[in-house]
């Protein structure tokens, strides 16, 4: 079987007449929404805000970090600096980042349906993570928080007197915005898939993006329990983590990664479906060994429930316990392995071209398998004794969530923008962001591993001298990485109005939000589809195309 | 090029200074670099395996070499390939760090301990001879050292990166970690779980001593009264001995015996008197019922500090053994001074 792809010719692309951006007008058909679509964009929108506050908060570590001293700001605001980052960029950017923005956009489209299952909790999703939001800069404006973003009894409980309450409010609710965005994927997987879509006729995006959906709605409930609990300590002493009062403090932190193990994986398998697609797409193949990315991702999700305590080797759990926690941690490595070699072998015999969601793409498998593979040398139990809770570790998860999830984001963005918009991104200053923003990334978080090794701890306002080398040469790369970041945010917003036009399909792409016209409509599809092709079927595809009578709405 | 000299010498001591590899000074830290650079070998072999593939697809496939795609379903083989090879490198992984981890969690029982009281943000450290360091710990070389580690507040991590140890510090609960230093010599001490502001501040020093320095350091930084000796005073002082007196029919066990000995408690289980369990029964006495006595004893939580406590528990584990003899001090040598409330008392 073989297949000539050949991308259409944009010059003659128009806009369709009316799409689900100019169906109605006004900010209120905008915050009263019930359409997926224009939900997918208030998130858009409001994770950028978010992703730019949490990245102006690294930057600020990075400048305090150029010196061994604490000089550019007291230690206590370099705290509640790292703290805010955290909580900022975990709970209110990675976690809603591919689901809540291109999943939502995406998800029906993909299953053939006209809508989520439930598109008001969707709105009311998005105005809980507002909510959140607004909770967590009232933390920030009112004089910040220290906790870290971990939340660590009883440090947050009986020793700070910052707006702990507050912030763990915020992400509390930020919460159950992320457990309404799964309900919804769940149920709208299930029950909405248009006929002949079989479970394994779905793109992987819709596979990764339901084995998240599962972490998120049974993980997050523990998180809320977790915090709650916190709250209540801090205000009347209920005294569950106080080991004064009889309660361990320990039980928190079982509590707390019970959610924060799969909440990785919550950030992770989102990007690993982009990932497919734009694989898949521009080497113009099916994505190689489709039931086994498929399974990977159910694996990820069961065993990522059951390897939380690897964050707790060294805090005295029993050691035949963390014999089976380091056990489980090494299977759940495994369908992280498939995948990078599957995607590997997706190229093998394509047709391969290099537009920007690749180039992100490529960007992806390499820095996700360091980030995967360092997780290894976590897991070893006697070699987690010498790297936690060092910058061995800063640098494993900022890999897997900045290397991994960042890339993965960036790509879908550039990937689906013609679908989103209508419009194209000027693809060579976007490709210029791609090398930047890898450049940057390598050069910020590779010396970080080494200055690990060596015993730097993490979250340190002041280092001994002999490791400022080493962090001069991060903090050069974290400006590097802002222009990467920055440049995105400019061009994507120039191309909403000098982009030029799309046209329905310009990557060539089988996923059924490919075959309506871009912009879609509000209902998605004029008539129902009816799918009787695989997955990544480039050979409908290509005859499609060429019995194809060119209607735009 | 003309470089200024000032700038050429800031230069050179930035570069000279510049550390890529941490110094190996225990014994156990040969080891954890083996396995460290087993680890980098796996991980790069892999690493270049994709790099290799993506890299040589991409170039053998591209568009103007390929203008086809060949549709390709998948391999059950190579699926099995490259799940069992990680797999397989995984598993070696898993076991090896298991032994290292059990070794560097299970302390020899020839080790001498050292109890550690971390707080915001000290580090304390008790010597069994009396003593008493901040943000400091000398120990002798080739020996091996136990360390006893309780905190006073939050949790705190005690790490040595040039041995390659490190461990949690729980408040209300004891951990232990153990090294043998190979090289005298000073290194870092880092507390490395967020405690709070100063947490950057709770740095210390660990010194390594050749045998006949730690000889003169532990008789020239005693405090005059050994831990045992100190716990002595605050057992008379807390009147302990009025239950604990050793009698057939006194209130409370005797202590004589007690450390190390396995006793049955009320609900018929059997348990070993360690030290975890000394502490917890004198904060919080009906937590470890011992089987013939009636609950009666008061809780002292809150009336003694964790180094109180400490002084207590070593007391009590040297009651079994001639430690007056071992000691250079003796109680009658205490100094007059010191004799008013026993340290570790916490006032009220």
């Amino acid at each position: 079987m073989s297949t000539i792809v050949s991308l259409p010719d944009q010059s003659t692309a128009t806009l369709p007449k009316r799409s689900y951006l100019n169906n109605e007008y006004g900010l209120k058909s905008w915050l009263l929404t019930g359409d997926h679509k224009r939900i997918a964009i208030l998130y858009l929108i409001s994770i950028t805000f978010f992703f730019f506050i949490g990245g102006a908060l690294a930057g600020l570590i990075r400048l305090e970090l150029l010196t061994p001293q604490s000089d550019l700001m007291a230690m206590d605001t370099y705290n509640k600096v790292f703290t805010m980052h955290g909580i900022v960029m975990i709970f209110l950017f990675l976690v809603p980042s591919v689901p809540a923005t291109i999943g939502n956009f995406l998800i029906p489209i993909m299953v053939g349906a006209k809508d989520l299952a439930f598109p008001k909790i969707n709105l009311l999703s998005w105005y809980l993570y507002v909510t959140a939001g607004i909770f967590t800069i009232a933390a920030l404006a009112l004089g910040g928080v220290d906790t870290g973003w971990t939340f660590t009894t009883p440090l947050s409980t009986h020793y700070l007197n910052t707006h702990v309450i507050t912030a763990g409010l915020g992400v509390f609710i930020a919460g159950f915005s992320s457990i309404f965005t799964g309900l919804n994927f769940i149920v709208t997987i299930h029950r909405m898939r248009a006929p002949g879509m079989t479970w394994f006729r779905l793109p992987l995006f819709c596979w990764s993006h339901y084995a998240a959906s599962i972490l998120m709605v049974l993980g997050t409930p523990v998180l809320a329990i977790a915090l709650v609990l916190v709250i209540l300590e801090r205000t009347i002493g209920i005294g569950v983590f106080d080991p004064a009062k009889g309660g361990d403090p320990i039980l928190f932190q079982h509590l707390f990664w019970f959610y924060s193990h799969p909440a990785v994986y919550i950030m992770i398998l989102p990007g690993m479906g982009v990932i497919s697609e734009v694989i898949s797409t521009f080497s113009r193949k099916r994505v190689f060994g489709y039931t086994a990315v498929a399974f990977s991702s159910v694996a990820i999700a069961v065993f990522g429930f059951f390897v939380w305590a690897h964050h707790m080797f060294i805090m005295g759990v029993s050691n035949y316990s963390a014999l089976v926690f380091s056990l489980l941690t090494m299977l759940v490595a495994v369908p992280s392995a498939i995948k990078i070699f599957n995607w590997s072998a997706t190229l093998y015999k394509g047709s391969i071209t290099f537009e920007t969601p690749m180039l992100y793409a490529f960007g992806f498998i390499g820095l996700f398998t360091i980030g995967g593979l360092t997780g290894v040398f976590l897991g070893s139990l006697g070699m987690d004794i010498h790297l936690t809770e060092t910058y061995f570790i800063v640098a494993h998860f900022h890999f897997v969530m900045v290397g991994g999830m960042l890339m993965a984001f960036l790509s879908g963005v550039h990937f689906w923008w013609p679908k989103m918009t209508g419009r194209m991104y000027p693809e060579g200053i976007s490709k210029l962001a791609a090398v930047t923003t890898f450049i940057g990334f390598v050069l910020t978080f590779f010396p970080q591993f080494i200055v690990g090794y060596l015993g730097m701890p993490r979250r340190y306002a002041s280092y001994p001298p002999e490791f400022q080398v080493l962090n001069v040469f991060s903090t050069a790369g974290a400006s590097v990485l802002g222009v990467g970041y920055l440049l995105p945010m400019l061009y994507l917003t120039w191309s909403l109005k000098y982009g030029k036009i799309a046209g329905a399909n310009p990557w060539q792409a089988t996923g059924l939000e490919w075959q309506i016209q871009s912009p879609p409509l509000t209902e998605n599809f004029t008539v129902t589809p009816v799918v009787n092709y695989e997955a990544y079927d480039y050979e409908w595809l290509a005859n499609k195309t060429e019995h194809e009578v060119q209607t735009v709405g | 090029m003309h470089i200024s000299p000032v700038i050429w010498q800031y230069l050179v001591k930035w570069l000279t200074n510049f550390a890529v590899f941490p110094p190996e000074a225990s014994a156990i830290a040969p080891y954890m670099d083996a396995l460290y650079f087993f680890l980098i070998l796996i991980s790069v072999v892999g690493l270049v395996i994709v790099g290799l593939l993506v890299a040589a697809f991409s170039i053998l496939y591209r568009k103007d070499k390929n203008p086809e795609a060949t549709q390709i379903e998948g391999s059950t083989l190579l699926e099995a390939t490259w799940t069992i090879i990680p797999l397989a490198l995984f598993m070696v992984t898993f076991v090896w760090g298991a032994l290292l981890y059990f070794r560097i969690y299970n302390p020899p029982t020839n080790a001498m301990n050292i109890y550690i009281v971390g707080k915001q943000w000290m580090w304390k450290a008790e010597h069994p001879g009396g003593q008493h360091e901040i943000n400091a710990l000398h120990v002798p070389v080739n020996r091996p050292v136990q360390l006893t580690m309780i905190s006073q507040d939050v949790f705190h991590s005690y790490s040595i990166p040039a041995f390659r140890v490190k461990r949690e510090v729980i408040p209300g609960r004891y951990t232990t970690v153990w090294f043998e230093a190979t090289k005298p010599g000073t290194y870092h001490l880092f507390c490395t779980q967020y405690c709070g502001t100063l947490h950057s501040n709770m740095i210390g020093e660990v010194v390594v001593l050749s045998p006949e320095d730690y000889q003169a350091w532990t008789a020239g930084s005693t405090s005059g009264a050994s831990l045992a000796q100190n716990g002595e005073r605050l057992f008379a002082s807390l009147g302990c001995n009025s239950c604990h007196s050793g009698n057939a029919h006194a209130h409370g066990p005797d202590l004589a015996a007690a450390y190390g000995s396995r006793i049955q408690l009320t609900n018929g289980g059997y348990t070993i008197v360690d030290d975890a369990f000394l502490r917890d029964s004198i904060l919080n006495p009906t937590m470890h019922q011992i089987a013939g006595y009636a609950p009666i004893m008061p809780t002292y939580q809150g009336q003694v500090s964790e180094e109180g406590l400490i002084s207590l528990v070593e007391y009590i584990k040297n009651l079994n053994s001639n430690y007056r003899v071992q000691q250079t001090l003796n109680t009658s040598q205490v100094q007059p001074g010191q004799t008013g409330t026993p340290a570790g008392v916490v006032k009220q």
